[in-house]
This record gives C-alpha cells, sequence and structure tokens, in this order.
C-alpha cells in the first residue's frame, strides 16, 4: 500500500472521513506560492530578530534601579517596556507565522468523524452491573450487618479523628479569654492604671509627638494612637500600638458652636469641640479617613459610608449600620489629650457575638 | 559495527531514523494504535471556541511566571525596615513580603516585567473564563451530556478568582491590605461562626502574623493543583465526549466535522499558545499594573481613595458598596451584620443558580435529548434573554464597584451614583431581558424573510403601474410562476448580504503592488478546481461502495437476494 492509502486506511479505522482535504498550491512554483512561502518566513524572521533584540536588551540595556530625577532615570524607565515589547513580539511573531504557514500552506480540510453518544451497550451495562453484584454477593458482607455495623463506626471515628487532626492545630477560640477577649477591648485600655496618651504618627517611629489641644485648628483632624510613656524607646510595643487594626482613632477639632447631639451616657466622652471617634468604619473595617469640615460628614472611601459627626458619629449613608465608636477623652494635668477609657463598645465589624447596642 | 561501515548519513536518513525510533518507542510503549486514534479525532472549527483555549494557555502562563516569582517571594510578616534601592520607601517599617515584592520590582533583573507578567495573566484568565462561560451558554453546550463540564466550569471560575485574591493579597502593600482588611470584616460577618473562621484563617484579631504564609500556600499549592486537576478533567471531558459543533452542511447530531488534530488543530494550537503569550507579554512590557511601591505598606490607619480590587473582585465590592445598611439583631445578643448579606451571604447563591442552570432549565424545558449541535442564540430567545439580564446585572455591579471614580470623571454627586446603582440593579436587567428578547424574535423573522423572499439586492424597480418594488434574490431559485421557493430555517446562519453570494467577485491574485502573471492565476484555478471535482467524485464513489457493502451484508444476514439491497431487518 502506498503512504496515501495507508494515511486514507488510518483516517478509516478510526471512522474519520476526510471530505476535503487539497493542497493549496497544486502546481508547484508559481509566484502565489513564492510569495505565501516568503510572508511566512518574513514573519519567522521578524521573530527572531525581536528575540535577539531582547536578548541584547536584557542583558545590556541598563536595568539597576534609578531614582525619579536622577541621571539615567529615563534609560531604566525604558527597561520593562522594552524588553516586554522586544519579548512579546518574538513569540508574537512566532505565532503569527505558524498560523500564516497553516493557511497559506497547509492543505484546507474537511474531516468528518462519527460519534457514539448516549448509554453504553445493552451487554456492557448489564454485565458490569452483574459483575458489581456478583462481587458484593460473593464477599457475602451484605448478610452480616454486624461488619457492615462496626465497619461503618470505625470509618466515622477514623474521619471525625482525621478532621480535627487537621483542623485542630488552625482553630482557635476568639472567646478563650471571656471578658477579656481580643475582640472586646482595644489599645486604648489603660493597664495596671497607666495614662493613656493619644500620640501622632511623625513618620518616625522612634520620635514621640503627643497631641495637645493647641496643635490642632479647628475643623482639622488627626490619626491619633495609644501611647504609655512605658513603651518610649521600645520599637516593637510602639509599631504594635500603631500598626493594631483597632487602635487608629480620628481625633477632630469642630468648628466653634458646632453642635453636637451625643448618645445617651456619652455625654462628657468629648473635650470641647475635640471629639475622638475609632477610624475603623463599622461596615468591614476600612479606616474612615475623610474627614469634611465643612458639612460634618466623616466618609469611608473604601465603601462610602458617610458619618455625622453632629450626630455622634451616626451612619447617615451608604452601607454602614453603626455609629463609629466614641473614644472618651479629657487632657491631663500636662496640657496632653488622655483617654478616660478604652471604647466603650467594640470598635470596627459587627460579627455573631456582638451585642445590639445603639 | 565500526564508524567506518556503519552509514552516516543516507538519503531519507533522517526518516529512517525516526521509524527507528518511533519502532522502538512501540515495541516498549505499543502506543501505535492509541495515538492514531487521538491524531486522527476531528475538532470542529470556531473562533468562540477559542476562548477556553485563552484561558488555558493563560493558566500555563501563571504557572510558569508564578514559579519564577516564588524563587524570590517570601511570604514573611516579619517587620523589618526597608533599606533597598527606593528612596521615598527608605527607613519605612514594612513585612518582609512587602520587601521582598519590591526587591522583585527593583532588583531582580526583568523581575518587575515577571510581576506584571503574572497580574496581567491572571486578570486574562479570568476574564477569558467569563467570557467562555458566556460562549457555553449563550450556544447552549452546557445541555445533555455535558452539564458535568459546566459545573467544573463554574467551580474553576470561583477558584479563580480566589487563586486571583490570595495572589494579589501576598505583596502586602496598602492597596492588597485594605483588601485582606475587607476579606477579615467579610469573614467577620457570617452568622454564627464568623469569629471562629476568623480566628482559624487569621490566627487571632486582623492582621496578625500567619496571614501571608497561609495566603502564600493556598496560592502557589492548593488552589493551583485543584484548578490544574478541574482543567485536566474539565479539558479530557470535552476530548471524551467530542466538542459541540454549529449546525451546517453535512453537521448532524452524530457526527463531528471540522480538521483532524494532526496537522491543522495541533499547529493552530501551539500558534495560538504563542499569540496569548505574545499579547501577554507586549501588555505586560507596556502596560504598568499594581505598581506597589507607590502607596507603600499596609497600615491599619492608612487608605487611599478610589481603592478597587481587580476586575473579577469589582461586582462584589459593588454589592458591597449600594447594598442598603440593613442589620438584623437576635434578642439584642446576637447581630447578623449589614455586611453579610451584600458579600459572604449573596455570592455563594449567585454561583450556586449559575451551577444549577442547565438542571433548571432541563426541569422547564423538559428537554432530556442529547445535544451536540449549538444552537444560535436567537434561536433560544428566553435563555438569550435571561443571559443578557444576567450580564446587565453583573457589569452594573461592576459599575457600581468604581461609582467613586464615575462620581468623579462625570462631577456627580457620590450619592447619586449610589442611589443610581440600587435602582439600576433593580430596573437594568428586566430591560434589557425584554430588550434581548425582542431582538431575538427580530432576528428570527429576519432570517425567515430572506429564506422566503430571498436576500434584498438594492436594487429599486419602477413596475409599469407604477409601483416601486425592491428586487429580491431567492436562496433557492423560483417556481414555475416565478415566486421564489421557501426554504426551512436549518439553525445557521443566513446569508443576508449579496456579497455573501459572491456577487462582489473575487480579488485579483497578487501582491500588494502587483498581479500574478494571469497564466499562472488561471492554471492555479483549473488546477483547483479539478482537484475539488476529484474529490466530489471520490466521495462518491466512496459512497457507493459503503452502500454496496451494506446491502451485501444485509442480504447475508437476511438471505434474501432478490430483494434488490434495501436495508431490511436482519430477522425479516
Amino acid at each position: 500500500m502506498s503512504h496515501e492509502q495507508l494515511a486514507r486506511l488510518a483516517g478509516e479505522l478510526d471512522e474519520v472521513e476526510v471530505v476535503h482535504n487539497t493542497p493549496k498550491f497544486p502546481i508547484p512554483g508559481t509566484r502565489a506560492e513564492k510569495r505565501a512561502e516568503r510572508t511566512v518566513a518574513l514573519w519567522f524572521v521578524i521573530s527572531a530578530l525581536s528575540g535577539l533584540a531582547f536578548l541584547v536588551a536584557f542583558i545590556w540595556w541598563p536595568w539597576e534601579y534609578v531614582n525619579v530625577g536622577e541621571p539615567g532615570y529615563t534609560i531604566y524607565s525604558l527597561y520593562t517596556p522594552v524588553i516586554g515589547f522586544t519579548f512579546g513580539f518574538s513569540i508574537l511573531a512566532l505565532g503569527i507565522a505558524v498560523i500564516q504557514a497553516v493557511k497559506k500552506l497547509f492543505p484546507d480540510e474537511v474531516s468528518v468523524q462519527q460519534r457514539h453518544d448516549g448509554p453504553s451497550d445493552e451487554v456492557d451495562r448489564r454485565t458490569v452491573i452483574a459483575q458489581l453484584a456478583d462481587a458484593g454477593r460473593s464477599t457475602t458482607l451484605g448478610r452480616r450487618k454486624l461488619i457492615i455495623r462496626s465497619a461503618g463506626l470505625a470509618a466515622t471515628v477514623v474521619g471525625i479523628g482525621t478532621g480535627v487532626a487537621a483542623l485542630g492545630g488552625i482553630v482557635r477560640n476568639p472567646w478563650a479569654e471571656g471578658d477579656e477577649a481580643p475582640l472586646w477591648h482595644t489599645g486604648w485600655r489603660s493597664e495596671n492604671g497607666e495614662t493613656v496618651y493619644l500620640r501622632t504618627d511623625t513618620g518616625i517611629l522612634s520620635e514621640i509627638a503627643r497631641v495637645r489641644p493647641e496643635d490642632m485648628e479647628p475643623g482639622s483632624m488627626m490619626t491619633v494612637f495609644p501611647y504609655r510613656e512605658s513603651e518610649r524607646g521600645d520599637e516593637t510595643a510602639l509599631l504594635h500600638a500603631q500598626r493594631a487594626s483597632d487602635a487608629p482613632v480620628m481625633l477632630i477639632r469642630l468648628r466653634p458652636g458646632t453642635v453636637v447631639n451625643a448618645r445617651p451616657g456619652q455625654e462628657d466622652f468629648n473635650y470641647g469641640d475635640f471629639y475622638a471617634w475609632s477610624k475603623v468604619c463599622t461596615h468591614v473595617g476600612c479606616p474612615t479617613s475623610l474627614y469634611q469640615a465643612q458639612d460634618n460628614r466623616i466618609l469611608c472611601p473604601c465603601h462610602q459610608s458617610q458619618f455625622l459627626a453632629t450626630e455622634d458619629a451616626r451612619p447617615v449613608f451608604g452601607p454602614a449600620a453603626r455609629p463609629l465608636p466614641q473614644l472618651p477623652i479629657t487632657v491631663n494635668d500636662e496640657g496632653y489629650f488622655v483617654a478616660q477609657s478604652d471604647f466603650v463598645e467594640p470598635v470596627g465589624p459587627a460579627f455573631w457575638e456582638r451585642p445590639k447596642t445603639t | 559495527m565500526s564508524s567506518i561501515t556503519t552509514p552516516t548519513s543516507s538519503p531519507g536518513g533522517g526518516s529512517s531514523k525516526a521509524a527507528e525510533a518511533l519502532d522502538q518507542l512501540d515495541q516498549r510503549f505499543h502506543p501505535a494504535a492509541g495515538l492514531r486514534k487521538q491524531f486522527n479525532k476531528v475538532f470542529p472549527t470556531h473562533w468562540s471556541f477559542m476562548l477556553g483555549e485563552v484561558a488555558l494557555y493563560s493558566f500555563i502562563i501563571l504557572l510558569l511566571s508564578g514559579t519564577y516569582l516564588a524563587l524570590f517571594f517570601d511570604p514573611s510578616m516579619e517587620e523589618i525596615v526597608y533599606n533597598g534601592p527606593y528612596d521615598p520607601l527608605r527607613g519605612v517599617h514594612m513585612s518582609r513580603a512587602y520587601e521582598s515584592a519590591l526587591e522583585i520590582s527593583f532588583e531582580v533583573r526583568g523581575g518587575l516585567f515577571m510581576r506584571q507578567v503574572h497580574h496581567w495573566a491572571a486578570l486574562l484568565f479570568v476574564a477569558s473564563m467569563i467570557i467562555h462561560m458566556f460562549r457555553v451558554f449563550f450556544t447552549g453546550a452546557f445541555r445533555k451530556p455535558r452539564e458535568t463540564n459546566w459545573v467544573i466550569g463554574i467551580v474553576l471560575i470561583l477558584l479563580g478568582t480566589f487563586e486571583g485574591f490570595t495572589g494579589y493579597s501576598l505583596p502586602d502593600d496598602l492597596l492588597s491590605g485594605v483588601g485582606l482588611r475587607i476579606a477579615s470584616g467579610i469573614t467577620l460577618t457570617v452568622p454564627v461562626m464568623g469569629t471562629w473562621v476568623h480566628w482559624a484563617l487569621f490566627g487571632g484579631e486582623f492582621p496578625g502574623t500567619e496571614i501571608i504564609p497561609r495566603l502564600y500556600i493556598i496560592h502557589v499549592l492548593v488552589l493551583p493543583g485543584i484548578i490544574l486537576a478541574l482543567i485536566a478533567v474539565h479539558l479530557g471531558l470535552v476530548w471524551y465526549q467530542k466538542h459541540t459543533q454549529f449546525p451546517g452542511p453535512g453537521r448532524t447530531e452524530n457526527n463531528v466535522v471540522g480538521v483532524r488534530i494532526m496537522p491543522q488543530f495541533a499547529a493552530k494550537g501551539g500558534a495560538f499558545f504563542a499569540v496569548t503569550a505574545g499579547v501577554i507579554c507586549l501588555v505586560s512590557g507596556l502596560f504598568q499594573i499594581n505598581g506597589i511601591w507607590s502607596i507603600g505598606p499596609y497600615d491599619a490607619s492608612h487608605i487611599s481613595a478610589g481603592s478597587q480590587p481587580d476586575f473579577y473582585m469589582l461586582w462584589s465590592e459593588g454589592m458591597a458598596r449600594i447594598f442598603p445598611p440593613w442589620e438584623f439583631y437576635l434578642f439584642d445578643t446576637y447581630t447578623i451584620p449589614s455586611a453579610f448579606i451584600p458579600t459572604a451571604g449573596f455570592l455563594p447563591v449567585l454561583f450556586l443558580v449559575a451551577a444549577a442552570y442547565p438542571a433548571i432549565e432541563r426541569r422547564f424545558t423538559g428537554d432530556d435529548a442529547i445535544h451536540n449541535l449549538l444552537q444560535r442564540p436567537r434561536d433560544v430567545p428566553v435563555r438569550t434573554a435571561l443571559g443578557a439580564m444576567a450580564i446587565s446585572f453583573y457589569l452594573w455591579l461592576v459599575m457600581c464597584g468604581f461609582n467613586d471614580w464615575i462620581a468623579l470623571f462625570f462631577h456627580i454627586s457620590l450619592n447619586a451614583t449610589t442611589w443610581a446603582g440600587r435602582l439600576g440593579l433593580l430596573i437594568v436587567p428586566p430591560i434589557v431581558y425584554w430588550v434581548t428578547y425582542r431582538w431575538c424574535l427580530g432576528l428570527q423573522k429576519s432570517d425567515r424573510a430572506v429564506l422566503e423572499h430571498g436576500i434584498e439586492t438594492g436594487i429599486i424597480k419602477r413596475l409599469p403601474h407604477g409601483e416601486f418594488i425592491e428586487v429580491h434574490q431567492p436562496l433557492a431559485g423560483v417556481d414555475s410562476h416565478g415566486h421564489p421557493i421557501p426554504l426551512e430555517y436549518q439553525g445557521s446562519s443566513v446569508p443576508k448580504r449579496m456579497n455573501q453570494l459572491g456577487s462582489a467577485g473575487e480579488p485579483v491574485p497578487g501582491s500588494l503592488l502587483s498581479p500574478d502573471p494571469a497564466d499562472e492565476s488561471r492554471a492555479l484555478a483549473q488546477a483547483r478546481h479539478e482537484a475539488h471535482e476529484r474529490e466530489l467524485a471520490e466521495r462518491e464513489e466512496r459512497a457507493a461502495a459503503r452502500r454496496a457493502l451494506e446491502s451485501r451484508s444485509t442480504e447475508e444476514l437476511s438471505g434474501r437476494p432478490d430483494d434488490g439491497g434495501r436495508p431490511q431487518q436482519p430477522g425479516d
């Protein structure tokens, strides 16, 4: 048999009929054929050239970081675009070349293959079921209830054991400390009666900037963190106080004469026009960073919950349902802001165990 | 044999060596029959069948680029002070994870490019999966027997978005940290077990020191492993059940019409991988993405305005933004937080509905048949309208996810965009449903009109009594009265313009500058025509031989040779 006949047979053996498969250029050497060939080759050459350019650029183009404004920055900033373009274009051109080869040189093809869908042959279906049933019967397990029940017991217990072993290491009790559980309190709680100051972040961790009323203009806002004198010089403790997710507080100095409708029992949480509200949004916990002095609104940029300072930070728009907790503050003898106590309710996003507060 | 007597090269040396190698291979693994079957496999071709391929290829690129990044990334939440080449951050306290992500960007040759390849490929991966799902949905490719693959596809999209989220959370910069903070808040909202799940995931209060290492192992091992396995099953099922095809000449429910794996499909598949990879690399080189250095490390008290997740998370972000502040309390001691319903409560429901859609449709239509021929969206108006409605719902939520940008660019009140989002989510999808439904019916009518009367030629004729008519070109000729012979709609596209019937002729073969020699072009056309005729004749021959074979075997079985070879029941 010739190659062609064998190839045809290959199809027939797999129920494939090649209906249409004629060469693109039945007459060799025409101008059209040469042009097709050259087009394909051109794309391969473009790919090779671009690949070469990539190699050269990757190795010799200055790639080490240069800061903005320093000499050589422009050249450096072009490194990624240059290697990306040359590399990407070389691969793209390779793909285009192969597609061009398929379209221009490979024969057009239409083949038809038969499908065999649906259920299996009746013989197969019935024999396999019978085989399974027979396998089951031959073990005699079907009539041994004791074995089945004890095996079920063993599988269940081992399964539970595996599950417990798998999860045991990662499950932790959020309420292990009871009333002291982390969700109930924040870093603003005073330990051993030590004074908790309001400290602002100057960008330098070791620099302690305690806040005094005269540090703020009316209608301004400052983000403050808890600080205790025992933490002075202790970078770990300072960093922890500053990075804790429930610690950030917005200290806002309202314009004089602004009346705040305080929540019952929280009438003395402020110090004059100074109010401290938790900066952690009661929706899902983003910092409510935007304070708009003109209309006393506090906005969370994540989901646009808006809280009204004059309503004691009650939500007035957006998805948040609860007001921002207020931190009770006052000014001590030295003239610094200090926290009277911790927040009187949990801070940030709500959770199942959180009791209703107003 | 010495090297002198061994022929080092001979005519056809290459192919004889290949034959020898194949022979050796076959003696050990005897793959000949199995391989032939695979090489012979016929795949139908249509541009829309590439969308799933794009997803596959971008996943391969994700595996490769991700492995490279893993060589340099250190998923540690240990606090360090940055001291690298990037001036604005020098002296800043940050996690080791963020520092190593900065190192990849600034201190690894080509590292920034690789990071951008990984990020862009991730976007393309999810986007192409979603568009692939649209294709499967609108053409009814999910119908029996392919419901399993639909469900696997939905799971893959879900896992793909989680894989993306865990990935972009790793650098621990301000943007990703805020994303994690939101994820932590959402976890806390889950009724009954929220705090417990949060403590298990984060090892305590947010952020703790365990989340990045855990996300890392989930991102580089657990999820990619599951995704890879599911992709293997997904493709295996496509291979095993054979691909669906659009209706067309010679195409039935019982065959596949297309090209064989060898050589066409394999060559095009390989080339298309190169095209996908090439485009991703081009985009990644030219367009910066996720410049993690610009807004610094995560800090619970910091945020930048206009913070958005990657696009595949935008719709859940949008839902979180526009959902009203509905919080529920049980006995004043337990809380179902307002953020629960639009996030952790809503997304699983949506994915479940999507996964169950084939079963839902089968229930309503009562259609339990096996389908291998695809449908045109216009022929199934209800499904198409439902799909368009779902897409409009999705896109509307995506827009709600960046309503702050819309407010900024168009100088609209932010709260107005939120209200527009709330109202639009209720109003837009039903309108889209109705418009799509009517549109489908209109397209159906337009197809029928052409099949009955022919194509509008654009030629206006004035009849002797003054009436103007447009001349139509019937598709199936005319009857003895000159009326067009109507054709039956066959579920495939109908020509609507005369060009599609070849009325515009063919371009003259040649290059851009000069035509080919006329005699060559004529000879080529002639040779092609002859080859076509030969194929038709051969095909007819084979069909005749098959008929003869069938009738002979029937005769032998039935034992009644005088029945003229008509097919009969063997027991007749």
